[in-house]
């Protein structure tokens, strides 16, 4: 464990050792950037709708006391999508989605000798590479984060309304109750952590795969458990330091 | 000019090269030859700086590379041209853009000047208007001469191959063989090969060096291999019928011949 961590912090440390020109980084951020973030806008779209929509019909069957005005769904609603469902729930997607994707790719570049390639012609492997998808992540994660929250309390709107537990102005008005804007910029933190932790211990996990086709799924596999596990508790000491 | 000296590696605890030295000419067809797990690959990744050695120098031209400043071996490595044993093309660019990329990465070349080299390098190894294709449609040979074409477009001056007809049929591992050899002659380059093909070590294989269990066992051209003392080498070449039955017909006619003067000599 602890031999892995300091192995982790030896190759974050090299992404930025003798890396490549901005211009050649930037083009290879925007590439990371459409790869992660348009190809993940219908999952993050699809489970933060429904998320938002069961959480209000949820909160909704256990607020049934007469004192309680309806608008608290509504309220509700907002306050566990932003500072918990939509930065969270999306990271744990995102980490199934992108994570994944990164150490399966990278790890089949190393094991078909892409990686080695670049290494023989100079270029920092792992800063070509790595660096990009990081960055792009930090870019991304956020507004996929951003839509996820817009989606979801959208999602709680249309299923309290048609399901007739509450009228569109008692949402209206649940949602914008005692607003807290730190509520947000909370979540972009969270977001930010979580997008450096997925990507980074899966580009970790695929980076340094060794063998075969059955080691490439086994690195996509540890990738994905890894950065759940990463952003669950990174997740309680967010709360715990910053709430 | 390639010089290496006593390098040493192991990987946990496992000795896989155990003090081998040499020199590989420039403007020859170097060839590290040797059965699976004699450390071939492993001594040639020790060559370009892929696997560090525990012991042991490597020096190119004269210029010191194992444990050298980073730049000096940035720049060292800006001359190496690899062929790898199964091609590493990156599987996101077609051939154009595999082939242009060390050129985007290593020069100052315009797009248009990048371009031409590009079109030069494809011709060169025999692939006009494959540009667009992407590595998935190509086969096998047509992988290794792209392999070759980006691997000589920055103007390399040290070429490596692993294992360059691994998977490839006799007529198309010749093909590969000859182009290599043709484009180190022509651009008068050093190029180390590993094999452990000896329809290549006849063909190619100006200098020879046998590695056998890490050491290196033997040293010389194709002329002399087959009339090699040493047991170990003479089993890696004689373990196919083939060969044997070359060596026996080779032998045979030698015999013949030595006969055939010693007669003419009595009958003088």
């Amino acid at each position: 464990m602890l031999q892995h961590f300091g192995k982790f912090l030896l190759f974050i440390t090299s992404l930025f050792s003798r890396g490549e020109s901005p211009r050649i980084l930037f083009n290879r951020t925007i590439d990371e950037a459409i790869l992660i973030g348009i190809n993940s806008i219908l999952i993050v779209a699809i489970v933060a709708t429904f998320i938002g929509a069961v959480t209000c019909v949820q909160i909704a069957y256990n607020l049934n006391n007469a004192f309680i005005p309806r608008s608290t769904i509504g309220f509700m609603v907002r306050e566990m999508t932003i500072l918990e469902l939509a930065p969270t729930i999306t990271s744990i997607v995102l980490a199934g989605k992108v994570g994944s994707s990164i150490a399966g790719g990278l790890g089949t570049m190393q094991i078909t000798e892409q990686v080695d390639a670049l290494e023989v012609m100079g270029i920092n492997s792992a800063s070509y590479l790595v660096l990009p998808k990081i960055v792009a992540s930090l870019l991304v994660f956020p507004m996929l984060v951003i839509l996820s929250m817009f989606l979801s309390i959208a999602g709680g709107y249309v299923a309290g309304t048609l399901s007739g537990e509450l009228t569109a102005q008692e949402y209206i008005t649940g949602i914008r109750d005692e607003f807290i804007f730190y509520n947000i910029v909370f979540a972009l933190i969270k977001s930010f952590v979580f997008a450096f932790l997925i990507s980074s211990i899966s580009s970790y996990r695929g980076y340094f795969t060794s063998g075969g086709a059955l080691e490439v799924g086994a690195a996509s596999t540890t990738a994905v458990t890894n950065s759940i596990i990463a952003v669950l508790i990174a997740d309680f000491v967010l709360a715990q330091v910053l709430l | 000019m390639i010089e290496i000296h006593n390098i040493h590696k192991s990987f946990g605890g496992k000795k896989v090269l155990d003090g081998v030295s040499g020199v590989f000419e420039t403007g020859k067809t170097n060839l590290l030859l040797g059965a699976s797990g004699t450390g071939k690959s492993v001594l040639l990744k020790c060559i370009v700086g892929l696997v560090k050695p525990d012991l042991g120098s490597v020096t190119f031209d004269g210029t010191y590379f194992t444990n050298n400043k980073l730049d000096i071996r940035q720049e060292i490595r800006r001359k190496i041209g690899m062929l790898f044993q199964g091609s590493a093309l990156f599987d996101s660019m077609n051939v154009e853009q595999n082939i242009d990329f060390p050129l985007k990465m290593l020069t100052d070349m315009s797009r248009s000047e990048r371009m031409d080299r590009v079109n030069f390098c494809l011709q060169r190894v025999g692939l006009e208007n494959a540009n667009h294709k992407m590595p998935s449609e190509l086969s096998g040979g047509m992988k290794k001469r792209v392999g070759i074409a980006r691997a000589i477009a920055p103007h390399c001056t040290y070429l490596f191959c692993d294992e360059p007809n691994s998977g490839l049929d006799p007529q198309t591992s010749i093909k590969i063989d000859e182009l290599i050899k043709e484009i180190t002659e022509e651009y008068g380059i050093t190029t180390i090969i590993v094999t452990h093909d000896m329809n290549s070590v006849i063909e190619i294989g100006e200098k020879i060096m046998f590695l056998y269990e890490g050491k290196k066992l033997w040293e010389g051209t194709n002329n002399e291999i087959m009339d090699t003392s040493v047991p170990e080498l003479k089993e890696f070449i004689f373990a196919n019928r083939l060969m044997r039955n070359a060596k026996k017909m080779e032998d045979e006619e030698r015999e013949e011949q030595q006969e055939q003067e010693k007669q003419e000599q009595k009958q003088l």
